[in-house]
């Protein structure tokens, strides 16, 4: 193995996913490396989602594949691709409402722990110790987002802002290698989304490697190492965010081109 | 301080609830007659039922319009397993009644309504909401059908006509529905069947709470509050939804089991779509979800109709002179009147859970 590939955390190439005649994605591939933020973005319908949920098992491909971490991963099968550590976060938040943050958090864990019913039926010595480090490590995980006060309310009943942070929390708790936002700034304030930033900077100081598609430009060039660009299904651009904004592929994208060009 | 005296506090509760538990049946035999220690006994399986489909349907969401047809596999089994018909159907095969021991039927019908839980589940896993509903609905059917209809070529079933001569349960070589006097007291055997389902019951109650409060338990909430989020999060939601049919199929596989030697017949007619309509309705106007919640409405459900074929003719005979409807028709409009009631006013349920009946407040108040 080269240092090139020990560096990649995650391989997609020649990914295609077609829904009836729409063509979502059109042989799109993406490197990312170990610890970067990368930021994907593009004009609304461009099939930044649609390449999330293929990425994290929701669609299956049509067509290509995906090495992560040197395996190639089971594409259309979420819980396995969250056990091998790809975690993400949805445009519409989705917690479960009825749950605490805390437990929210908990269920996370899921995929790390072990007792069946037995364990549950019986509360064995196993599986006490198994609940009370997932309680512990929950909380960690609320108060490392800036939430543990928030610990015992309901899910529905917390703030926009807090609501996002339980949901990175969350992600958190199934110990990924690649955590994937999905739009974590939409609907945010100056403040929150300044706060968001401060959160995902802690992430990437620790070592976490983060996806990222996002529309506030500000924060993608800000925040991101690199930039990768879809439109209409299609990767157009991909780079160091300088150079991305001003790639004239990306600014016909966004802005379209006027009409006697073309 | 305050501490040690809550905690004497809920001890001196359960040591309270403990006696009146076991006094039950000899005050209400004394004050009403044993026929309601009986219809109490009836209660008690109508609690265990209730507590199995709340795992499927208030736990992991999965809408159930079949959950009787489990009662009745475990009813059936135990029936065939404890009567003479199979030795008078087919003298070849089976030399005389077998008399199998209750610790061996009960399992045995408790895992082939798991069995047929899973089977149940497999097909439905991609459905959702009123889809699982009718498949659901359809199944239920099928194994009533199948009941009646399994009386040839072979007769195995036995037909509309059901199965006849269902021994009691036998525990330490006494038969349950036969009086036993201990210490001088005379117990009869409406009694003894309280004692035994009541036990049973309690092993049900502590087995929900604790699968609610563990790993699965968690799951099961997950699927139903967002089921993409769940799997996103790790959950293999394949095996958690089968195991939630399989474990809430087997309690109705005890329940039927216990029907089955405490009735000594079964018959087809006992496993009707309204009895699954009634089970659900026991988990929907309890408290989904909720245990205490679903313990309460199966005991008012299971406990309404006799209170008014108790009341209401008397009542009736002493306003107008004269019964002017049969208390029957009265139970299904108290019945539908109830509904409509509780769910006009109470949506979560009598008695849900605290942070759900937050959540479909705060709902109601959104949409006023």
């Amino acid at each position: 193995m080269n240092g090139q590939a020990a560096n990649e955390l995650l391989v997609a190439s020649g990914i295609s996913k077609r829904f009836g005649g729409v063509q979502a994605l059109r042989d799109v591939s993406l490197a990312l490396r170990r610890g970067e933020v990368c930021g994907l973005i593009g004009p609304n319908g461009a099939g930044k989602t649609s390449f999330f949920n293929v990425l994290t098992g929701l669609y299956s491909a049509d067509q290509g594949q995906v090495i992560f971490d040197g395996q190639p991963l089971p594409l259309g099968v979420p819980h396995r691709i969250a056990g091998l550590g790809i975690a993400r976060t949805f445009q519409n938040i989705r917690l479960f409402g009825a749950m605490s943050a805390l437990e929210n958090v908990m269920v996370g864990r899921h995929a790390r722990l072990h007792s069946g019913v037995l364990g549950a039926v019986l509360r064995t010595a196993a599986t006490r110790r198994e609940e009370a480090q997932t309680e512990a490590r929950a909380h960690d995980l609320l108060r490392y987002v800036g939430i543990d006060r928030l610990a015992n309310h309901q899910a529905t009943h917390l703030s926009y802002g807090d609501q996002r942070r339980l949901e990175i929390a969350r992600a958190l708790a199934t110990e990924p290698k690649l955590l994937a936002l999905d739009e974590p700034a939409a609907g945010m304030n100056a403040t929150e989304t300044a706060g968001l930033r401060a959160l995902i900077e802690k992430l990437r100081a620790d070592g976490l490697t983060v996806l990222l598609i996002e529309h506030d430009v500000k924060l993608v060039m800000g925040l991101c190492d690199r930039v990768a660009v879809l439109d209409y299904g299609e990767k157009i651009a991909e780079g160091i965010p300088e150079l991305v904004r001003r790639d004239p592929r990306v600014i016909s994208a966004y802005l379209g081109t006027e009409l006697n060009d073309a | 301080m305050s501490a040690t005296n809550a905690r004497l506090k809920s001890r001196l509760g359960i040591a309270l609830i403990a006696v009146a538990l076991a006094v039950l049946p000899f005050v209400v035999g004394a004050g009403f007659g044993n026929s309601w220690v009986r219809i109490i006994d009836f209660a008690l399986l109508y609690i265990m039922l209730a507590l199995g489909l709340n795992i499927v349907v208030g736990f992991a969401g999965l809408l159930d319009l079949g959950y009787i047809a489990f009662y009745a596999v475990g009813a059936y089994l135990y029936a065939l397993l404890s009567s003479p018909h199979l030795a008078q159907a087919f003298p070849a095969l089976f030399a005389a009644a077998p008399g199998w021991p209750v610790w061996l039927v009960l399992p045995l019908g408790a895992g082939l309504a798991g069995l047929c839980g899973v089977l149940l589940g497999t097909p439905t896993l991609k459905l959702r909401g009123d889809y699982l509903a009718i498949v659901t609905l359809g199944f239920g059917e099928i194994i009533r059908i199948f009941l009646n209809n399994l009386n040839a070529p072979a007769n195995i079933t036995n037909g509309p006509q059901g199965i006849n001569n269902i021994a009691a349960v036998h525990i330490g070589g006494h038969a349950l529905n036969r009086p036993l006097e201990l210490f001088g007291i005379v117990l009869p055997g409406v009694h003894l069947h309280y004692y035994f389902f009541l036990a049973l019951t309690l092993l049900v109650i502590f087995v929900c709470v604790r699968l609610q409060d563990s790993r699965l338990g968690r799951a099961w909430v997950a699927i139903r509050e967002d089921e993409v989020a769940a799997r996103a999060c790790g959950i293999n939601t394949r095996n958690v939804k089968l195991l939630a049919f399989g474990l809430g199929a087997t309690f109705g596989g005890v329940a039927g089991g216990l029907f089955a030697s405490f009735q000594g017949f079964v018959s087809p007619e006992s496993f009707g779509l309204l009895e699954s309509i009634m089970v659900l309705c026991m988990v929907v106007l309890g408290g989904m979800g909720h245990i205490p919640g679903v313990i309460l409405g199966a005991v008012l459900l299971a406990l309404l109709p006799e209170a008014l074929r108790w009341g209401a003719v008397p009542m009736q005979q002493s306003l107008f002179g004269k019964v002017l409807i049969d208390p029957e028709s009265l139970r299904l409009l108290l019945f539908g009147v109830a509904l409509v009631l509780v769910m006009r006013w109470r949506p979560e349920g009598l008695w849900p859970s605290a942070l759900r009946r937050r959540e479909l407040s705060t709902h109601a108040a959104d949409g006023a």
